[in-house]
């Protein structure tokens, strides 16, 4: 398949990339590793006049420690985020998502930023950047902003990025009792279901959690309803069974395709928030 | 029209293409090697699979401009030139690891990053650095069995 025709342009810097989108006036794109963008650009889906090639520009890439936070660029690919020796110590459920995305070829080639902004309602990243309550770092001529990932999935395929900005990097405080549990898609990988979940607990009890979902409705969301039956409790298997229970029980509009009926998937919300929790238990500390 | 200059299999290319040019198209049409194969064309099949700066990649899903300055390795890359097979290619040969042959060139670039990442997986590991290739003829056995093979003779 052949998309329509486009102009190349190579970035060198994050301010070259957003003087040369301005350039075209709103009908150019970036593209980093393109695996999300070159597939709807074959079928023609989207044309853009100009591609403005992000993938080399410097400090784009890499995984980083910012004053005790971890701060993941955004034209990181997957393969470099799951293979991270920073993120494996301390924050596995990150890199551990990230080797679940596609395929090693597709690891090795898409990118975070990519996937945030694109937001496929499939994705693996957005049910994981909300459990670690990510802060999306953007730019643009206007200057930087800083979202949390809870504000930035607002719709199918929509993000709060504007037009002339570009997604920097993510960061998020390290968070160890974390785990992310996925049915998979057999054949594309994504998420038909996929929950993200991670725990602050202190002196026994569970401070707080952070639950993520995504597969089911068109965009990633928080699963406020288990998160506040967690909220004080003891961090026991009994208690994730009981609070998993809640989940997805007040989404409305869960998809249904020939991948999974609408039943299936809500049937699966709570499997996979039990497990997810389950693994965040797996990874306090034993006392 | 944009230049670009990539090197294939150790030898430096250029060429003036249209962005839109998948990279598959380039090594195939342009360049002629034609052991990379175009299979779904919706990057899912890994027939396409070449390595690009080291690491396994779907060439249908990837301007040739993004190729740019990069080093590509495709099938016809591999062996040594002495009439020596690669190792990958020698286990294909060995454990009948394929029947039609359409996927083999992708399974074996795939398999290529595999061995580089982790010279001795374990049979669960093999089949996740395959995930990304399709076979749909031999039931995979052979192909795992393909890919031990090299591992243990590397």
């Amino acid at each position: 398949m052949i998309p329509s025709a486009f102009e190349y342009e190579r970035a060198t810097s994050v301010d070259d990339a957003l003087a040369k989108l301005a350039a075209t006036g709103a009908t150019g794109k970036f593209i980093a590793g393109g695996h999300s963008l070159v597939p709807l650009m074959k079928f023609r889906l989207n044309e853009p006049t100009t591609l403005i090639d992000i993938a080399r520009i410097p400090g784009l890439a890499g995984v980083r420690d910012v004053d005790g936070a971890i701060e993941v660029g955004a034209g990181t690919v997957h393969h470099d985020v799951a293979t991270s020796s920073l993120l494996r110590q301390q924050c596995p459920v990150v890199a551990e998502t990230a080797g679940t995305i596609g395929d090693p070829q597709v690891r090795n080639r898409g990118t975070l930023g990519g996937s945030l902004a694109h937001a496929d309602p499939a994705a693996d990243y957005p049910a994981v950047m909300l459990a670690v309550d990510a802060e999306i770092h953007l730019r643009s001529s206007r200057g930087p902003r800083v979202v949390p990932a809870s504000d930035f999935f607002q719709d199918l395929f929509t993000v709060d990025l504007a037009p002339d900005e570009i997604i920097t990097a993510v960061r998020f405080a390290p968070v160890r009792a974390a785990a992310y549990a996925k049915l998979y898609q057999r054949a594309s990988r994504f998420a038909i279901v996929g929950v993200a979940a991670a725990l602050d607990v202190a002196d026994g009890v569970i401070r707080s959690a952070r639950v993520g979902l995504t597969g089911a409705v068109s965009h990633a969301v928080r699963l406020t309803a288990v998160e506040e039956a967690l909220a004080g409790r003891q961090p026991t298997s009994e208690v994730v069974a009981e609070a998993a229970q809640l989940a997805g029980s007040d989404l409305e509009d869960v998809a249904g395709d020939i991948h999974a009926s609408e039943t299936y998937r809500r049937a699966m919300v709570p499997v996979f928030a039990k497990r997810a929790l389950d693994g965040a238990l797996a990874r306090l500390p034993q006392r | 029209m944009a230049n670009v200059s990539i090197t294939v299999n150790g030898k430096l290319r250029t060429a003036d293409v249209e962005p839109r040019l998948l990279l598959v198209h380039f090594l195939r049409e342009q360049l002629n090697l034609t052991g990379t194969h175009v299979g779904c064309d919706t990057s899912q099949c890994g027939a396409c699979t070449v390595l690009v700066d080291g690491r396994s990649a779907k060439s249908c899903t990837i301007f040739a401009v993004q190729a740019d300055g990069s080093e590509v390795t495709t099938i016809e890359g591999l062996a040594a030139g002495d009439g020596q097979l690669h190792p990958l290619q020698d286990g294909f040969w060995e454990e009948h690891g394929l029947q039609c042959g359409y996927c083999t060139p992708g399974m074996i670039m795939s398999a290529v990053d595999l061995l580089n990442n982790n010279p001795s997986p374990s049979e669960r590991e093999i089949r996740e650095g395959l995930d990304g290739n399709f076979c749909r003829c031999t039931g995979y056995q052979h192909i795992v069995n393909a890919v031990q093979h090299a591992a243990n003779k590397g």
